[in-house]
């Protein structure tokens, strides 16, 4: 299963909550906070969904809630899909 | 008395309601001047479905918005969360905030509400999510959906977009709702809340909607665009279901004129709401009553009023019916009647909100559009139903009628400030 | 002069019993009437816990026609409407037809017979093009649900105005607000108000799994709604219904009406915030109560109830213990507080209006229902809460709110009139 990239972060944040007019989301955003890229948390919900069907992994409620930056959720993710590759 | 909730009218129950702003997404035109000019020009927004293949369907046209770019007006942050409907609705309600000159700051906290009707819901999205749903399963259903689908969705949209948190509903009553919304709108006003964002927009022009359209019986399966939605003709035949319809700015009069405001479009002047009896009660239609009460409540008798934009519902029976409450209230031939909604088919609670833009229209230029039908008026009716070209004349109040399927009546008066 | 608004009549169908009378049973005896999904096969989702009415149209006395018409959420208004008409008392054949209103309210109205309809139509799904060789005549209706409030109408004669309020959640409790306005301003001297919803069907089901709103305590069904407490994870997806006959309060007094309840205050404000989401603080609720306090003349300290949203959502029960403690100060620590979705569960549209109904027979009765399976608090919602137990106290004045999706808060206040208890 592949790993995901802030690419494929940013791709799926437009797919499935667009994006503000006011906020530039090109460039690196591994480090910033998603409120501040105009996200919410159903924003991140759709995301999640989204990132289950791609990516094969579940990601917990709990856990989705705690990762506030790109870079937190794509560490949360590929954990999940290394976890999985292993078992 | 800090209450804007006075179940007593905090700002009287005569203090005047006044429109200061209006929001017009039509079929025959995107903004409030498109949409006049296509209304004089007898320009029509009803063509043949091209959403979808509705060659197997019993009827084949609609009123569409085919040149609306929603990411144009709206960005994209709010696409994936809306339906169709609620797109026209934000934009009509940008536009309609605009036109009034308001921003988030132009009154107090909770001093701005929102009341709209909504006959149809989010349905094209509510259709995808079905779908999704049926042939995917319960993890692919959107987290939008639980909202986008829902009948108050363009009401906690606007209010959300505008920072409006004052007193705000949402009212179905098919195509009578969008009236009432209206209504209640002045009703919050009264009661305290200087400035409500009022009215209605619908669409369902998915399959599965417009097929859900035709189970009412009422829709026509006349194929020319021209000769198939044909209100108060002899040859009518059923409606065209279309998409769209108005927001309006409605203000309390003397809190406008504090703020400064750039024009004051009509006074909301009567309002009033009936239901007609249960089938086979042997009671009477209640349409008439309805338009007494609004004109009563309004102060003003038949013979001042210079207009009636009628529901025209486009079916046989229910225009005879119609045509028998305007004569009893105001006479055989007495009045001018049109319903230039005959250019974009019924737009269910946007009908309502639509007319009356179009009868402020009417008031501000000293014109009445015509009913574009051009078909013969049955004797019977004793109609003077505006045909042809625009009629010229000073007008300065209007009678707006709406009805809603199973027996809503609902009447608004218009008066020029 | 001011007209006043009155109760002077109730109908209830909810889960747990039929009628008024076993409604209310369950809520003194703390019971709750939360159970596994039995409508559908709920395996595939997340929350598969609901609380269903036993809701049966023949022994309504439904005519097979009847059946056939109504959808299951207008069987339930007009069985509320047919048993709040009988409980008033009103000779309605004696009042002007035009003079008696309706505000049905309903979150999603006919959304399960819409399901129904689709999957005839669409093929379980498979065709975007729907056929139209099953389209059922009813299907408009399904689409448009004027019909709700129509058949109200007819079954209670009503010529004068006829909506349905569609706030979402709040739906319920802003019909009746509506209702009231409509005879307080004089539009209407009797009105058939209240709610119906009956959501229990795999979309509705899917909708609420999507934002996790919807609790996941599927092995342990009847202690599922769980408002106020540590380990409450989300609400119980419900249906119902409850009507009210309101009359303006001179004349029901002049017809030695029973009156159970008047409507003294009532606001409604939107959060401007979220479409689900609720601000930490729980300021646009607080207004709206401090509003309705404010309409009733009343000082917080004279509420003797509150009856909270507690829909047993994290963010929910948090926000609005945060809103009482800003609108009613510190009488907020002394007054009960209670939710009576932990044994009916949330049933949309149509909570508020069940809500109201239990407001009207606590202040009859003198009785506080209480919150059912609260064991452990939340540390953040320390509130007297009203654990397991009916508490027997004076019950004169009574607070209800309401909250919900597009981000309205609602309130009431309701009262027993002057020298209607001893």
């Amino acid at each position: 299963m592949a790993h995901m990239t802030v690419d494929d972060v940013r791709r799926i944040l437009v797919e499935c909550a667009g994006v503000d007019d006011s906020i530039d989301i090109n460039g690196d955003i591994s480090d910033r906070p998603f409120d501040e890229l105009g996200y919410d948390s159903l924003a991140l919900m759709e995301s999640a969904a989204q990132i289950k069907q791609e990516f094969g992994v579940v990601v917990p409620d709990d856990e989705l809630v705690e990762a506030e930056t790109p870079r937190a959720l794509i560490d949360l993710v590929n954990g999940l899909v290394t976890e999985a590759a292993a078992a | 008395m800090t209450s804007k909730d006075g179940l007593n009218d905090v700002n009287g129950r005569n203090a005047r309601t006044v429109i200061t702003g209006i929001g017009i997404t039509a079929p025959n035109g995107l903004g409030t001047e498109a949409f006049w000019k296509a209304v004089l020009a007898g320009h029509t927004g009803i063509a043949p479905v091209t959403r979808f293949d509705a060659s197997r369907y019993a009827a084949s046209l609609a009123g569409q918005i085919d040149d609306f770019d929603a990411a144009e007006h709206l960005g994209s942050r709010l696409l994936p969360q809306t339906d169709p409907s609620t797109r026209l609705a934000l934009v009509a309600a940008d536009w309609a905030l605009t036109d009034a000159g308001v921003s988030p700051d132009t009154l107090p906290d909770y001093d701005m509400g929102v009341v709209t009707s909504n006959a149809l819901g989010g349905f094209d999205f509510t259709h995808r999510e079905f779908d999704k749903l049926w042939s995917k399963g319960p993890d692919f259903v959107s987290v939008y959906e639980s909202f986008a689908w829902f009948y108050a969705v363009n009401t906690g949209q606007i209010s959300i977009r505008h920072k409006l948190r004052g007193p705000s509903a949402a009212l179905v009553g098919e195509q009578a709702g969008g009236l009432d919304a209206l209504g209640h709108a002045r009703r919050t006003i009264r009661r305290g809340t200087p400035l409500v964002v009022a009215g209605g927009v619908d669409s369902a022009l998915d399959p599965w909607g417009y097929v859900s359209q035709l189970a009412g019986g009422r829709v026509t399966t006349a194929t020319d665009p021209a000769r198939a939605y044909l209100p108060f003709s002899a040859d009518a035949s059923g409606y065209v279901p279309g998409e769209g319809g108005a927001i309006l700015v409605t203000e309390d009069e003397a809190s406008a004129r504090e703020r400064g405001v750039q024009q004051i479009y009509g006074e909301l002047a009567g309002y009033a709401a009936t239901f007609d009896p249960a089938p086979g009660s042997g009671r009477p239609p209640a349409l008439r009553r309805a338009a007494e009460a609004a004109l009563a409540d309004a102060g003003l008798a038949p013979g001042d009023i210079d207009v009636v934009f009628a529901d025209g519902a486009g079916v046989p029976e229910l225009d005879a019916a119609e045509a028998e409450a305007i004569s009893a209230v105001f006479g055989a031939g007495a009045v001018p009647v049109t319903a230039p909604k005959a250019l974009t088919g019924r737009l269910y609670s946007g009908g309502g909100p639509l007319d009356v833009a179009t009868a402020l229209l009417s008031i501000r230029d000293g014109v009445i559009p015509p009913t574009p039908t051009g078909a013969p008026v049955p004797e019977a009716y004793g109609l003077d139903l505006v045909q042809g070209a625009p009629r010229d004349r000073r007008v300065r109040t209007a009678l707006v009628l709406a009805r809603g399927r199973h027996g809503f009546n609902s009447a608004v008066v218009v008066r020029g400030a | 002069m001011t007209r006043r608004v009155v109760i002077t009549g109730i109908g209830v169908r909810a889960p747990g019993g039929s009628g008024t009378k076993e409604f209310w049973d369950l809520l003194t005896a703390g019971r709750t009437a939360t159970r596994r999904i039995s409508f559908f096969d709920a395996a595939p989702f997340r929350s598969r816990v609901a609380a269903e009415a036993d809701f049966f149209p023949e022994a309504e006395g439904f005519s097979p026609r009847e059946i056939r018409r109504m959808d299951r959420a207008t069987q339930f208004a007009v069985a509320c409407t047919r048993e709040a008409v009988a409980d008033s008392g009103l000779e309605f054949a004696g009042v002007d037809p035009y003079r008696v209103g309706v505000s049905l309210g309903s979150a999603v109205a006919s959304a399960t017979s819409l399901e129904n309809e689709y999957l005839v139509m669409a093929d379980k799904g498979r065709e975007w093009l729907v056929d139209p060789d099953y389209l059922s005549p009813h299907m408009f209706d399904y689409l448009s649900p004027g019909v709700m409030p129509a058949e109200v109408a007819w079954a209670a004669g009503a010529e004068g105005p006829v909506t349905m309020v569609s706030d979402g959640c709040t739906s319920g409790l802003d019909a009746v607000g509506y209702g009231v306005q409509l005879i307080r301003e004089g539009s209407a001297d009797v009105m058939i108000a209240g709610a119906s919803d009956t959501p229990i069907s795999p979309i509705v089901l899917a909708c609420f799994d999507a934002i996790k709103a919807t609790t996941t305590r599927n092995d342990d069904p009847e202690h599922a709604s769980r408002p106020f407490d540590a380990s409450r994870n989300g609400f119980v997806l419900a249906e119902g219904s409850a009507m009210f006959v309101l009359e303006e309060y001179e004349a029901a007094k002049a017809r030695g009406a029973q009156i159970y309840a008047e409507v003294t205050g009532y606001a409604t404000r939107c959060n401007a915030y979220h479409m689900t989401g609720l601000k930490k603080d729980g300021r646009e609720m607080a207004e709206a109560i401090r509003a309705a306090l404010d309409e009733s003349r009343i000082d917080p300290t004279v509420v003797d109830y509150v009856n909270a949203h507690g829909s047993g959502t994290k963010q929910n029960d948090r926000h609005e213990t945060a809103a009482f403690k800003i609108a009613l100060g510190q009488h907020a620590y002394d007054v009960p507080v209670s939710s009576i979705k932990s044994m009916v569960g949330h049933s949309l549209g149509a909570i508020g209006s069940i809500e109201i109904a239990a407001c009207a027979l606590a202040i009859k009765h003198d009785v506080v229902p209480p919150t059912a399976n609260l064991h452990t608090p939340d540390p953040e919602c320390d509130l007297d809460y009203v654990p397991l137990t009916a508490r027997e106290q004076r019950v004169d004045s009574v607070l209800t709110v309401g909250s919900g999706f597009g981000g309205f808060q609602s309130a009431m206040i309701l009262r027993a009139p002057e020298g209607v208890k001893a």
